[in-house]
């Protein structure tokens, strides 16, 4: 049997640059090799990564597996697959991170079963227990209701990590690595998947993950109408809009400013929930916020046992006042 | 198209929060006076079979494995069309992980025969893992998707939207196949009178591990590869400052004021 050591974190690329649950896995794996006395292993796969394998190092990875072919350039499961299973299975690490992106949550659990394997997604947090150096996995569960931890019996121990959730690896220019180019030799008619269109779905203004402010409407929100008066209140914060799952359901907001559990996970400093009770789904998206407000017309709403301050009336009539007021304070 | 469904019996996940309590003892999730539904996801799954059956037929099989499973819930599917229903029910599927629970369920689909199609939700309520579905198409060796949100059958090919962060992708791919199911997809139907009688009369298929061929050592505690060493909740300050006024519009000024107080604006 392949003996498993230290850890390999699967560096996902955008736009010519890591992407920043790259630096978030390398942290995170830093930290797990060390416990581990093992080595950090980054792996970056796609067209025209090679480039960023010194980035991967700077950010402290020791080695840097890169499989770069044209073949590559989309996401397709088959093809990433079988890419990333020729870097694990050369690398035989003890642990591997991957981040919970529309990639790692696809990719993640096929790796798993095809090595026979589990994994454990959406990891918050990740340690070495330190009597039997296993992997402790902690994820929500019960639609964040609750937490587990997870071990598991067989290496490679797969974990992906929600954003924002882990501290992102320091960049040090001065680290020096290994590079290791992995050849693809993806077999094309082994590819069963075929990318077609993207489509994206442009929000305006500051995207809702960067956002330092946003305001949440829910269910309560009642119409498209009303994320209206949402927006303004957001511009005047130069925040974001989002929404807890209804609104996204019932069309009065588009589908990608879902916050939650399976929508987006946020962590601005001032999070204002305007006619949302709170459930543990969406409170799962905002639980990383620092200021959370509250206004509902139900005083016994959920959502004012997790805010910092709260309101309790009509939005209609409380909104409105609040905004202008912002607007009064910020400006003098 | 022969559709297979994967459709989960879970505690409510909507109940209010109250309602949910963790039996440290057994490190399990109880819910008092709740009960069960089908899962969230899994209904969606069943909407979006029932949509392709609606465009260009076939047959939907829905398929659930766990133990003491009400008929009344998890006949649902059948209610909102699904033409058969097999259910995996047997203490020896009890207390799995995902692994042998897409184990045991990749073996019922074998069994089930000819598929063209497998509809998973992306993850069940109770574990959020996101795992049985792709881990059944990576036992039976298909191609799949998850977080689809749209599926459409066009020349024997399947054509999905996959939802990503910022948007959705189109992909294209051979059948047999699996997708998992985003809410997205649209809000599943309710059932008819119709196929609320017809779902009373109709009697679900009950496979043992022996039905499945499968040894009870790769099935349910026996066949886990992953533990869970514990289960809890987090402990959550729960400090909130109620801001009022004499009119609602006043309560809005002093919450604007409160926040500036509190150096938050
Ligand atoms: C597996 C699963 C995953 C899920 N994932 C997510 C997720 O990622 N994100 C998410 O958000 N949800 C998710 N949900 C849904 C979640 O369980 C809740 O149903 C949802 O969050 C409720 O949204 P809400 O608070 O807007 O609506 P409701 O619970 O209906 O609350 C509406 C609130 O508005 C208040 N209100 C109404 N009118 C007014 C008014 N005029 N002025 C002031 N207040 C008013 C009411 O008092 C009430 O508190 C998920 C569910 C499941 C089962
Ligand atoms: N016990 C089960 N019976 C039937 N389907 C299941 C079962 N467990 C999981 N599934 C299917 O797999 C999906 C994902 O489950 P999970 O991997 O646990 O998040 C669910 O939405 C179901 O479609």
């Amino acid at each position: 049997m392949t003996e498993h050591k230290g850890v390999m974190v699967f560096c996902e690329a955008g736009n010519g640059k890591l992407s920043s649950i790259a630096a978030e896995g390398l942290g995170a794996g830093r930290k797990l090799a060390d416990d581990l006395g093992g080595e950090l292993n980054a792996v970056l796969i796609g067209e025209g990564v090679g480039g960023l394998a010194q980035e991967a190092i700077a950010l402290g990875a020791d080695k840097a597996y890169t499989i770069d072919d044209p073949a590559l350039k989309d996401y397709r499961m088959d093809a990433y697959l079988a890419a990333l299973e020729k870097a694990v299975k050369q690398a035989a690490p003890q642990v591997v991170v991957m981040g919970q992106t529309a990639i790692g949550r696809d990719l993640a659990p096929r790796l798993a079963f095809r090595l026979d394997c589990t994994a454990a997604l959406d990891c918050v947090d990740l340690a070495i227990d330190p009597q039997t150096r296993r992997l402790l996995q902690t994820k929500p569960v019960y639609g964040g209701n609750a937490r587990a931890i997870f071990t598991s019996d067989t290496d490679p121990q797969i974990a992906t990590i929600r954003t924002k959730a882990m501290t992102p690896a320091v960049h040090d220019g001065s680290r020096k690595g290994e590079v290791i180019n992995i050849s693809a030799g993806i077999d094309p008619a082994a590819v069963r998947t075929a990318v077609i269109d993207r489509v994206v779905e442009a929000v305006e203004g500051i995207k809702l993950e960067d956002a330092q402010s946003v305001v949440a409407g829910g269910r309560g929100i009642g119409s498209a109408d009303g994320f209206k008066q949402l927006e303004e209140l957001a511009r005047a914060l130069k925040g974001a809009v989002g929404a807890s799952r209804p609104p996204c359901d019932n069309g009065w907001a588009p589908e990608t400013i879902q916050i939650g559990l399976t929508g987006k996970i946020v962590a601005p400093e001032l999070y204002i929930a305007v006619a949302i009770s709170g459930s543990s789904q969406h409170m799962s998206g905002c639980s990383g916020c620092k200021t959370i407000v509250a206004i509902n017309k139900d005083p016994e709403a959920n959502i004012f046992k997790e805010a910092r301050f709260g309101v309790v009336g009509d939005w209609k009539k409380i909104l409105p006042a609040f905004t202008s007021k912002v607007r009064e304070l910020l400006a003098g | 198209m022969n559709m297979v469904v994967c459709v989960k019996q879970v505690i409510d996940p909507e109940a209010p929060p109250a309602s949910f309590k963790i039996d440290a003892a057994t490190n399990k999730a109880v819910q008092a006076g709740v009960p069960p539904v089908i899962d969230h996801y899994g209904e969606y799954a069943v909407e979006a079979a029932l949509r392709i059956k609606d465009a260009s037929g076939g047959k939907v099989t829905a398929l659930s494995l766990g133990v003491n499973l009400l008929r009344e819930v998890v006949k649902k599917p059948l209610s909102m069309g699904a033409d058969e229903l097999v259910l995996l029910e047997d203490p020896t599927f009890d207390g799995g992980d995902s692994w042998s629970t897409a184990r045991a369920l990749a073996a019922a689909i074998k069994k089930l025969g000819e598929y063209d199609l497998i509809l998973c939700g992306r993850e069940a309520s109770d574990t959020n893992a996101g795992q049985v579905g792709p881990g059944i198409a990576e036992l039976l060796g298909l191609p799949s998707v998850t977080l689809v949100k749209k599926i459409d059958i066009v020349d024997g090919k399947a054509r999905v939207e996959r939802v990503t962060a910022d948007g959705y992708e189109v992909i294209e791919m051979s059948l047999p196949a699996l997708v998992t199911v985003s809410n997205e997809v649209g809000e599943p139907r309710y059932p008819t009178i119709k196929g609320i009688m017809a779902a009373k009369k109709k009697e679900p298929v009950v496979w043992k591990p022996a039905d499945i061929g499968l040894d009870a050592a790769l099935l349910g505690a026996a066949g886990r590869r992953a533990a869970m060493l514990k289960l809890f909740q987090p402990v959550r300050e729960g400090k909130c400052e109620m801001v009022e006024g004499d009119t609602p519009e006043e309560a809005g000024a002093n919450l604007a004021l409160k926040l500036r107080e509190a150096k938050v604006l």
